[in-house]
């Protein structure tokens, strides 16, 4: 850059010009960068502090009153005595669709990964679920997990009397893990299979050479090699998992009881439907206090489980 | 002579453009927009509020109406989010159950003095028990358009069928009670077919249960909305039936079971009587509309309101109860009726309503329009329903099992909405 800098401009004419080169530079890119600066600034952190500032207060939509409480909310959060149910709901959730999202995207990757004549077709069936809307697919299931609906229609087949799905404590959460699951495995399942493509197959000819076993190749040479798109995954599942709504929204309303309201759903009630505005934002900064200190955690960790940061 | 001549049609021109200038950006500058929120969007309906809108306009060339149909289920949770972003409609239609909340915050704004300084209003002819919710300190908040009582819509064909007794029947032998309506409702679902289906409850919508209750005195609370009293013995017994039919007797879906009675799948159900619009013309059904059952505690009737207020916060608030008071009066109310029954006493006879429902007989008016609006109650509703309907519906989860311990989870219920109640 330096050289570049004599070579336009004589020392003396740069020195004595505010506009040096190296100004010109930097306001170039600043204009580059300054739409995503702008819309940064404007649509996250503008409501991020807005959202702060709404914490802090008691927000009546309807009386039209808006009074500062102070750590008021925040003392409320430590009180509500229907909190612990839903972070347990919202952990549960979390964990249910990280280990069975990540699984069943490497398993499907793996054996995707081969080169047979129509596998094209498979690649592209098992990514269509990310592609299509949301709600409709969550109101699709929602048919399919009714006591009388499709999938209990074909355990009947087989003899076998299907549980209330969507009704029963422990079947509900399973049901909405797994919808969630079948919706987003697709992309999960692509990046894998990006990764596996980039392992050197030298390295497994080695390994056979050396007589290693499949599953020795899986762990040793695999696994090692695709851990930088393992903990990407892994931090857009748990992030995503987090912020899950239209699932529980249609299929369950959070019910029954309590055992599938997560955090989210959870806001959504006290803002929306309760016009609790100013308990509402302060459960969105929890919110966001988790997701930041989880995602914090897993690039941390990076050091110790992913290959190329060592 | 020709710069004259210029010169003087310049001027005579300027002497007609400018003043109709001048009108125009008067007009502009007066011109009101008013905008309602419903929860409609039914073309019928539609087409009826545009006209209403439309005979505003001739008295108001000013003030423009526009109505915005807001989804039903999420309705006051978007109509909520709108004013809290500050862009709150002029007015809205406002469900029963949110009533309290909008009357009792002082978001909606009085129209009494509008209504009664109407010419040929009538505000008194609105029945005082149809205004209570909607009323606060004498003064009436939001107009009840709609009045409308719960029914049992009957399917003859399917109880035929089944060899049972139709509620027809039964009524002529003076034994329409809630045990043999589910004798019944068993004997249809026996057959594969659905039983009595309370519409819209899905296991959720609870309120929509005390069609049943109220049979049995049963209340979810007290009168003056303190305490809770669902643990009491009329609830507790009104649960304990509904759960035997659902689970004993097989009469009523069951949680997560979907069963359409307009589609001809059920022998019964509880429905308000506008749901007749859903009757099938294609393959129609044997059907009957008659009252709901007697229960222990005697005769009953329900009934489901919906308001029109005007937002305190708008800026052509006055305008806005002046067309709330247009869309309401005597005229209007009576071209309202065909879809949402009137609360006023002229309107309120068997010649005016067999008019509005041509698809009712007129035993039918008299017996479950005209006495249900006289004698029924409102659907429960209270002071932050949304929160305590959600704390309900979640402990009554407990109830929807077969091995369900009834008076321990309503115990639980009114330990949890106990301090909601008392906010």
């Amino acid at each position: 850059m330096a050289v570049v800098q004599q070579t336009a401009h004589p020392e003396g004419r740069s020195s004595s010009s505010f506009w040096t080169v190296a100004r010109r530079d930097s306001l170039a890119g600043f204009l580059f960068i300054a739409p995503q600066l702008i819309g940064i600034t404007l649509f996250v952190l503008t409501p991020l502090c807005l959202v702060f500032w709404y914490s802090l207060h008691e927000w009546n939509v309807l009386a039209n009153t808006f009074t500062y409480t102070g750590l008021a909310n925040y003392q409320m959060l430590l009180e509500d005595t229907s909190l612990p149910s839903v972070l347990g709901a919202t952990a549960i959730f979390s964990a249910g669709l990280v280990i069975f999202n990540l699984s069943l995207a490497l398993l499907l990757a793996v054996l995707l990964n081969q080169k047979l004549a129509g596998i094209t077709i498979f690649r592209t069936l098992f990514f269509s679920p990310v592609v299509v809307s949301l709600v409709a697919w969550t109101i699709v299931w929602g048919f399919l997990l009714q006591k009388n609906g499709g999938i209990n229609g074909v355990l009947l087949v087989f003899g076998i009397d299907g549980p209330n799905w969507l009704r029963e404590p422990v079947t509900a959460m399973i049901s909405v893990i797994v919808v969630q699951v079948f919706k987003n495995v697709g992309l999960n399942m692509i990046l894998f299979l990006a990764a596996l493509q980039g392992v050197p197959n030298e390295l497994y000819e080695a390994a056979r050479i050396d007589g290693a076993p499949r599953f020795k190749q899986f762990r040793r040479i695999t696994l090692p090699l695709i851990s930088p798109t393992i903990l990407l995954t892994s931090i857009i599942t748990i992030v995503g998992s987090l912020q899950v709504f239209a699932q529980i929204a249609v299929l369950t309303q959070g019910g029954p009881g309590l055992t599938t309201t997560v955090l989210v759903y959870y806001l959504y009630q006290q803002a929306f439907q309760f016009h609790f505005f100013g308990y509402g934002s302060t459960l969105s900064i929890m919110l966001f206090v988790i997701v930041a200190v989880l995602t914090f955690t897993q690039w941390q960790m990076r050091k110790r489980i992913v290959f190329y940061e060592s | 002579m020709n710069y004259h001549r210029t010169l003087k049609s310049a001027v005579a021109a300027l002497a007609v453009a400018v003043p109709l200038c001048w009108s125009g950006f008067a007009n502009a500058q007066d011109a009101v927009n008013l905008r309602m929120t419903i929860w409609s969007a039914n073309e019928a309906h539609l087409k009826l509020f545009s006209d209403i809108a439309a005979g505003f306009k001739k008295d108001h060339p000013n003030v423009t109406v526009t109505y915005e149909s807001l989804p039903f289920d999420t309705y006051t949770t978007a109509l909520t989010t709108q004013i809290a972003g500050g862009n709150a409609p002029d007015m809205a239609w406002i469900f029963e159950t949110a009533a309290y909340d909008f009357v009792n915050s002082g978001a909606l704004y009085p129209l009494t003095d509008t209504l009664k300084s109407t010419k040929g209003y009538n505000a008194e002819e609105l029945s005082a028990t149809a205004a209570e919710r909607w009323t606060k300190d004498g003064k009436l908040f939001a107009y009840p358009f709609s009045t409308s009582p719960f029914a049992m819509f009957v399917n003859n064909d399917l109880i035929k069928a089944s060899g049972a007794k139709t509620p027809a029947e039964m009524i002529a032998a003076n034994q329409w009670t809630w045990d043999n309506a589910i004798a019944t409702a068993s004997t249809v679902g026996k057959t594969g077919k659905g039983g009595l289906i309370v519409r819209d409850f899905n296991y959720q919508i609870w309120q929509n249960l005390a069609s049943v209750w109220n049979g049995w005195g049963a209340s979810p609370w007290s009168a003056d909305g303190k305490t809770c009293t669902m643990t009491e013995k009329p609830m507790v017994d009104a649960l304990t039936f509904i759960h035997d039919a659902v689970f004993k007797n097989k009469a009523m879906p069951g949680p997560g079971e979907s069963v359409d009675f307009f589609a001809g799948n059920a022998a019964m159900t509880i429905t308000q009587i506008s749901r007749a619009s859903l009757l099938p013309k294609d393959k129609p059904f044997a059907w009957d509309l008659v009252p709901l059952p007697k229960g222990p505690a005697g005769n009953y009737a329900l009934i489901g309101q919906a308001g029109v207020g005007v937002m305190q916060s708008g800026k052509n608030a006055k305008t806005a109860a002046e067309f709330v008071a247009y869309m309401t009066n005597p005229e209007n109310s009576a071209k309202l009726s065909q879809f949402f029954p009137s609360a006023r006493k002229s309107l309120l006879n068997a010649e005016v309503l067999k008019k509005t429902n041509p698809l009712l007989s007129q035993e039918q008016i008299d017996k479950v329009v005209i006495s249900g609006i006289a004698t029924g109650k409102v659907i429960p509703g209270h002071t932050g329903f949304a929160q305590i309907q959600q704390v309900v519906r979640s402990g009554l989860d407990a109830v929807w099992r077969p091995d369900a311990n009834i008076p321990a989870a309503l115990q639980q219920i009114c330990g949890q909405i106990g301090p909601l109640l008392k906010r």
